[in-house]
């Protein structure tokens, strides 16, 4: 049995969170799919609550914590992202975006990405199209087509049940770019430096 | 093994006071610690280049040219000399005066510079800053080393029959040092020319500092330098010390909280943890110290952050006492007795000019036999 890794990346701040709710439904479906092409999953989920300070003092310093280092190493080695933020004041959460700011530049090159949202009102659900994809289209993630948002009353007692079968259609379709062979990772400065003469060249 | 300060040269104000000293104060406090290291017995004093508030040194051979007149024995140095946005031509000219008339005891730094800004002021573009390291390095190199010169390149108006005056003292020029905190290109220049390589390793953890020797290190051997472990390596420091640990983290805490660099994010205790910064008793500030041969191999400068923050004068001088009054003495005994016998000391003129007279002795011998 091949094996692949999932990371949720969750932006709730509260305890319990809807946002780490929202990531959980989406690692098993995703799981679920995999499981079915014979692909054992390792689900790990960070919570940024977790590292709010360590993250402000790497905007400051310009370095890790043991801590932080080690989640970075983490979501730069998955095989796919489940990224889940509450919206707040019309887009991704501050600390959220600090994430995303914080980790190397091309850790998320060709990665495939699950975007996920949640929030108070249905009225916000193009955050996931205005803002988050942008994003993750930046950093060069392969973002799978079908983002989830995830409202107030989505999870209330009148709730349609969209948001399973949703979430379900988004995890089939991570899991179908997770399970491929994953391309080859960046090369490492250290590991490329230009010889003196090309430097010299001007190349 | 060489010991130093080196010095930002930023106005601050004392967070415990809030006063801020003039541009005049600052300027003349800086020749004062510089006084101040070789009086109690250190090797160098470096000075920084900013070209921006709240910095003074824009004007770093003026200064050294004061000091080297008040002082006998102290190296005269940069950290850094910016090599981006400097003509190389008025480099080679000011620090070969300096060079004359300091008697030899002068070397530099080169170094990228960390604000953008200052690019366009000169007319260059941050973009290309590794390119202009490149390029501005090798034709100050030549400047020094050829006695008329025809150059042309990207960045500069071409010379024809150009002669940099005054020559190299005893023909050879001081030595120069590459100070990089990130980027590998820089290490793989020192390397080529067996330069030496300072990581002011002193705002990170040591990992990443680790990775950059040790390229240098290599490097230096693939160029046929010598051996990874001959390679010339610096290194920062920081430091507060107090005879109890207790009392340096109480009095330092206000201007560490403070500071531009790292104030208002980690405490002082995850800083102190995780990089070089000691605040504490002069016992850990030698433990501490020692730790860096471990981590990065024997290496020949080790320059200490001294003045800055805001610190008052007297507590810098006092630090100071304390630096070369009871840390370096044991520091310079424990890493001499470590030191293999091929490891080279620190760089000096005079064992420069020595090692040019003996391959100049050497290559006439060779010719005689040839004969």
């Amino acid at each position: 049995m091949s094996r692949r890794s999932i990371v949720v990346v969750s932006g709730g701040l509260n305890e319990p969170s809807t946002t780490r709710m929202l990531g959980d439904m989406l690692a098993s479906a995703t799981r679920r799919v995999l499981g079915e092409r014979g692909v054992d999953t390792i689900v790990d989920v960070v919570e940024l609550r977790d590292h709010a300070n360590d993250l402000t003092n790497r905007l400051t310093t310009g370095f890790a914590s043991g801590s932080l280092t080690s989640v970075l190493d983490t979501v730069a080695g998955a095989d796919g992202l489940i990224v889940v933020t509450p919206v707040l004041s019309g887009s991704y959460s501050g600390l959220f975006k600090i994430f995303f700011d914080v980790l190397d530049r091309d850790a998320l090159a060709t990665k495939p990405v699950l975007i996920a949202a949640t929030g108070g009102t249905p009225r916000h659900s193009l955050v996931l199209d205005h803002a988050l994809r942008p994003l993750f289209s930046y950093l060069g993630a392969v973002v799978v087509p079908t983002g989830v948002f995830a409202a107030t009353e989505d999870w209330g007692a009148g709730s349609d049940q969209a948001l399973p079968v949703r979430a379900q259609r988004a995890g089939a379709e991570l899991a179908a770019l997770v399970a491929r062979e994953p391309l080859p990772k960046p090369i490492d400065a250290f590991d490329d430096v230009p010889s003196f003469e090309r430097l010299l060249g001007g190349d | 093994m060489q010991f130093g300060v080196f010095s930002v040269g930023d106005v601050t104000t004392d967070p415990t006071n809030g006063r801020t000293p003039t541009e005049a104060e600052r300027i003349k406090a800086m020749v004062t610690v510089a006084l101040k290291t070789e009086e109690v017995g250190l090797d160098v004093f470096a000075t920084g280049e900013h070209h921006n508030p709240p910095f003074v040194p824009s004007s770093p051979t003026t200064m050294l040219g004061y000091i080297a007149a008040r002082t006998d024995r102290l190296i005269l140095s940069t950290a850094t000399t910016l090599i981006t946005t400097n003509d190389p031509v008025k480099i080679a000219e000011d620090f070969a005066m300096l060079q004359h008339l300091a008697d030899g005891r002068v070397d530099l730094m080169m170094g990228r510079g960390n604000t953008g800004p200052v690019y366009p002021w000169f007319g260059k573009d941050i973009r290309d800053g590794i390119p202009l390291a490149i390029e501005n390095y090798h034709l100050l190199h030549r400047l020094w080393r050829e006695e008329v010169l025809d150059w042309e390149g990207k960045f500069r108006t071409p010379l024809q029959s150009f002669t940099s005056t005054p020559r190299p003292l005893d023909g050879v020029p001081p030595f120069v040092w590459h100070g990089s905190i990130r980027s590998p290109e820089i290490a793989e220049q020192a390397a080529y020319y067996g330069d030496g390589f300072f990581a002011n390793n002193i705002f990170w953890p040591k990992e990443h500092f680790i990775r950059l020797i040790n390229l240098y290190r290599q490097r230096y051997e693939h160029y046929g330098h010598g051996q990874a472990d001959q390679a010339i390596v610096g290194l920062g420091g920081q430091v507060f010390m107090r005879k109890s640990s207790q009392d340096a983290v109480e009095e330092f805490r206000p201007y560490f909280d403070h500071a531009p660099v790292y104030g208002y994010g980690p405490s002082l205790e995850e800083f102190t943890e995780q990089t070089p910064l000691t605040v504490g008793s002069p016992q850990q500030v030698i433990e501490k110290t020692l730790e860096f041969r471990e981590h990065f191999g024997d290496y020949q400068r080790q320059l200490f952050l001294m003045d800055h923050a805001g610190l008052p004068l007297t507590t810098v001088l006092e630090q100071i006492e304390m630096l070369g009054g009871e840390v370096v003495p044991v520091l310079r005994k424990e890493f001499e007795s470590m030191r293999p016998a091929h490891v080279p000391e620190g760089p000096t003129h005079a064992a420069i000019k020595a090692a040019a007279e003996e391959r100049a002795a050497a290559a006439i011998v060779t010719g005689v036999e040839a004969q």
